[in-house]
């Protein structure tokens, strides 16, 4: 029996999403990535002596979107501080929420199971500083200095803790994915993970099949990619069983996950664990959100993504494939589903917008910037041409990174300067005059039934155009002439 | 007139002369520095002297009058500010080690406040370092004497505030209070302490000691200018989330009329006092009756356990808001050999030994398995506090207690960390209810000796408990002076 057979994998993920608020949790300094270090910093995000917090009010307001299209109870919450000692963090304790969270008792769906992951909370925090230890080890332990930025200092997240619902690396990496669709959805966080916008931590515990108690559990820090996060749970569990196999016992720690070796290491055992000695911050008051702005956050929140995965799928029909529920979470996560609605009307087959959004387009905008606005008039007005067959679908994809890249160029004009003009039919004609004459067995045989030879004149025709052929008129001009000398 | 003149008047009388033109604020301010350093040596309140950028404000008040633009209600009036509050430029220390040398880049809001008024800063102030003592001696560079009696402390821990104003070097200075550090030091001194209602003045560039509890409030020697200053420091801040958005206090004429006033006097706070604090306090009621008040005991039970809830609140919180002191990004830092040896170095040799006490105390108070019963159960005391004088002001318009069981002791005569903190005992209680109370010289001891009278009143009481303590200046026949100026030195 192998060790997977034998053991159960169990996973809880708790995951942190930056807010993208114009500014800081409790000052008015600049919530920027990417900016010079130590630059968007001021006495308060410093914690210099004297200073006072104050709450960012946007900051609430997404916590509280966030709750909702978590389908979390929002409640009266309060802040505490979590107090221990890092040079990254210039309080020397953390502003969060502990026993009073603004969000309790949500789920979600997953797209592809259909399971339902628990989540238990999810709450308000200020983000630390960003430590860089200069020496070999790349840890605080052994570096030979380090050096803070503090840009990150007081940067609003909001902490989102799930059960311990779910079985595998891939599972969580499903509802790590999810849920990143959901929160980019209520427009509270951008979801970047390779900004670091969102990380997650996994805690990973194994038990026997049969068994019911729940094996001790080990938490990996930081995981920034969803690739990082199925390899080190996968690791993790293969790591606890083999502990267990042996008849060892695994020893309840933090773990470090390395990417470059795909192993995790200790971090601090439960014996070297904090005792945060939290207690509600007295410098700020507890938050009371009405019963009116519940309701409004409600009302505002649009249309979340498993209702909008619901009428792709409609659109698609039958039941959708893995791969296919995978693309419509791309076109959701990119906003490209009203695209792809929108091509309906203009009748642009679903699953062709469907293919060409999450393949095409989505992976060309993950490395623009922010600000960056979809063309989606333009797509469509691609995708609108190659349905009917104006352009090669090798065309419309060239055309589509085209447009992608510049919102503001004339896709006909750029089409004929790329030359994907379609052949006038006199042209076409005359092409296609020509691959018959120039092998006339070939054509015999097409004629008395042998359809598969189509493919040979179309390679043919587009050898001879230099690619510029549509093979779908190629095609549909043989099948004419066919018919007419059968007919 | 002469600098005598200057140094023994009011804030009301020198913003009134500077704003009318019958003296310049560069002449006032003078005064004081020339005071300062006749005797500053003697006394020893101050950490920081700021007698250049004084003079360069005092002129810009003078040439401000001469272009006819409006001054403020402090115009040309020095004030001292303990060395707790943040000042743009100015080294802030709280009187410890660990800070030395750190110059904040920001300016606290009451400073702000004041400077726009025409207030002048004169200096920074000592106090007990981080504002945990009740003498000034745990400050880590000098303890300061009393000016009334220099073989005495003033108090603590706005020490030096409340010396530099009984020894005139200004008319008014700024602590803060967390369990009675500007009103046990006023009582000490002779002079007048204000702790506002909890939220009334703007806490932003305040060092916090304990978070919950810590006010600004004035120092002066009369009742009517620490009214005034109150006015000047108080209303909502931005910038301080605990700051209350509408309240604010208005100073108004004080005519110290008490008739028909219902005023309790607190059961529990007359056990332990000192045979002339009693005396005095005793006198105190019988004067307050005199003038129509109508003055019963009334028991606050909870007002007891105050001392204890308080020694796991306050250092709870110190033990949190001290963290930060950690040698990383300002004051002072000794290099280990590694991360957490440079913390213990920093800590270990940055810190006085009542700081580390109270550190020790607070962490144990919120550990696991501790939290419960220590900093949960000091919690509700508090609650059972603030409600049993909620009862008590249900009848009783304001209540009264000595400020202080003793006069000024000799330096060193409390060793013992215990019978040090019992010299809060009477006011520890208004900061865990977070109620407004004062301290306003009322008479001396047998040596002449300062004895304070508290008055305490309701949230937002602050004008019936500057009537109370209107009425106390007035029947008292009791102005204490300095050493110097009582032996003709």
């Amino acid at each position: 029996m192998s060790l997977k057979d034998k053991y159960l994998i169990t996973v809880g993920l708790e995951v942190h999403t930056e807010l993208r608020t114009k500014t800081k949790l409790f000052c008015g300094c600049a919530n920027q990535f990417g900016a010079e270090p130590n630059t968007n910093i001021c006495p308060v995000c410093l914690g210099l002596p004297g200073s006072l917090p104050v709450v960012n009010r946007k900051a609430v307001e997404y916590a509280m979107r966030i709750g909702t299209a978590l389908n979390c109870e929002i409640k009266h919450s309060v802040f505490h501080r979590k107090n221990y000692f890092y040079p990254d963090m210039p309080k020397d304790y953390q502003v969060t929420q502990y026993d009073e969270p603004t969000c309790i008792n949500g789920y979600i769906e997953l797209p592809i199971t259909g399971k339902i992951v628990n989540i238990v909370r999810a709450h308000i925090e200020e983000d630390t500083g960003k430590s860089t230890h200069i020496g070999t080890s790349g840890r605080i332990t052994g570096a030979d200095y380090s050096l803070v930025d503090y840009n990150r200092s007081g940067i609003p997240l909001v902490e989102i803790v799930s059960a311990p619902d779910m079985v595998s690396g891939e599972e969580a990496r499903e509802y790590v994915s999810e849920l990143r669709s959901i929160l980019v959805a209520t427009g509270a966080t951008d979801g970047k993970m390779e900004e670091g916008s969102l990380r997650v931590d996994a805690n990973v515990s194994v038990r026997q099949v049969g068994t019911d108690e729940l094996g001790t559990r080990c938490e990996i820090k930081n995981l920034n990619s969803l690739r990082s996060l199925v390899r080190a749970i996968t690791y993790e569990a293969r790591r606890q069983m083999e502990i267990v196999e042996e008849g060892g016992k695994v020893t309840q720690e933090t773990r470090h996950w390395n990417e470059d070796l795909g192993r995790t290491s200790s971090l601090r055992s439960k014996e070297e664990a904090y005792d945060y000695r939290y207690f509600p911050e007295p410098d700020l008051s507890p938050l009371d959100p009405t019963t009116e702005e519940i309701e409004a956050i409600k009302a505002n929140l649009g249309t979340l993504p498993p209702k909008r995965r619901a009428t792709l799928v409609e659109l698609i029909g039958g039941t959708p494939t893995k791969s296919e529920i995978e693309q419509i979470q791309t076109a959701i996560n990119f906003g490209l589903d009203e695209l792809i609605l929108a091509g309906i009307d203009r009748k642009v087959p679903a699953k062709l917008s469907l293919a060409r959004c999450a393949n095409e387009v989505a992976g060309l905008i993950t490395n623009l910037d922010s600000s960056y606005v979809v063309p989606s008039h333009k797509i469509l007005e691609v995708l609108v041409k190659e349905s009917i067959g104006e352009l090669t679908p090798t065309q419309s994809k060239t055309v589509l990174a085209r447009v992608v890249e510049d919102g503001g160029v004339d896709v006909s004009a750029l089409i004929a300067e790329l030359g994907f003009v379609a052949a006038s039919s006199g042209e076409m004609d005359q092409l296609v005059d020509e691959i018959i004459s120039e092998s006339p067995s070939e054509w015999e045989r097409y004629v008395s039934g042998e359809d598969q030879l189509a493919g040979f004149f179309i390679g043919k025709a587009m050898k001879k155009s230099g690619g510029k052929a549509n093979g779908k008129l190629v095609s549909k001009s043989l099948n004419d002439r066919r018919s007419q000398l059968q007919g | 007139m002469s600098d005598h003149q200057f140094v023994e008047m009011s804030a009301v009388q020198i913003a009134a002369g500077v704003r009318s033109g019958a003296f310049s604020a560069v002449e006032v301010v003078s005064a004081h520095l020339s005071q300062i350093a006749n005797h500053e040596g003697e006394v020893r309140s101050f950490v920081t002297q700021m007698g250049d950028r004084a003079l360069a404000g005092a002129k810009a008040v003078d040439e401000k009058r001469a272009r006819g633009e409006e001054l403020g209600a402090l115009a040309g009036v020095p004030v001292a500010l303990k060395d707790n509050m943040a000042y743009r430029g100015v080294e802030t220390t709280c009187s410890s080690k660990i800070l030395k040398g750190w110059i904040p880049p920001y300016t606290a809001t009451v400073i702000e406040r004041l400077e726009s008024a025409g207030a002048i800063a004169i200096g920074k102030t000592n106090l007990d370092e981080f504002a945990m003592g009740s003498s000034t001696e745990n400050s880590a560079f000098s303890p300061t004497r009393n000016p009334i009696d220099l073989s005495r402390v003033p108090g603590g821990s706005s020490g030096g505030s409340a010396a530099s104003v009984a020894a005139r070097f200004a008319p008014i200075a700024i602590g803060s209070d967390t369990g009675g550090s500007i009103r046990q030091p006023a009582s000490l001194c002779g002079i007048v302490g204000v702790k506002p209602t909890y939220g009334l003045v703007s806490r932003y560039g305040l060092i916090a000691f304990a978070s919950s509890l810590d006010q600004i409030g004035p120092f002066a020697r009369s009742v009517e200018d620490s009214s005034l200053v109150l006015d000047v420091i108080s209303g909502h801040d931005d910038r301080d989330s605990t700051s209350l958005s509408s309240k604010s206090y208005s100073h108004q004429p004080l005519n110290g009329e008490v008739k028909g006033l219902r005023i309790g006097v607190i059961t529990e706070m007359l056990d332990g006092l000192s045979p002339d604090v009693e005396r005095a306090l005793n006198q105190a009621i019988e004067s307050l009756r005199a003038l129509g008040a109508i003055v019963e005991e009334v028991s606050v039970p909870a007002a007891k356990f105050g001392l204890t809830a308080y020694y796991l609140i306050a250092p709870a919180e110190a033990s949190s808001n001290l963290a930060r002191f950690d040698g990383v990004r300002y004051g002072v830092r000794v290099e280990g050999k590694d991360m957490n040896e440079t913390y213990e170095l920093t800590r270990g040799q940055g810190f006085g030994p009542e700081v580390k006490r109270r550190i020790m105390l607070g962490t144990y108070a919120l550990s696991a398995g501790y939290y419960d019963a220590l900093y949960g159960k000091a919690q509700k005391v508090r609650t059972l506090i603030a409600n049993d004088f909620d009862a008590a002001y249900g009848r009783f318009d304001a209540l009264i207690s000595a400020t202080s069981p003793t006069v000024a002791f000799e330096f060193d005569s409390k060793s013992d960390p215990l019978s040090m903190y019992m010299s809060d005992v009477c006011t520890i209680p208004s900061n865990l209810a977070g109620h407004p109370a004062m301290s306003v010289p009322f008479a001396g001891d047998e040596d002449g000796l300062p004895i304070g009278i508290q008055v305490l009143a309701p949230s937002f009481g602050e004008g019936v408990m500057f009537k109370v303590a209107a009425a106390l200046e007035a029947a008292a026949d009791y102005r204490p002076v300095p050493q110097w100026a009582s032996t003709g030195k």
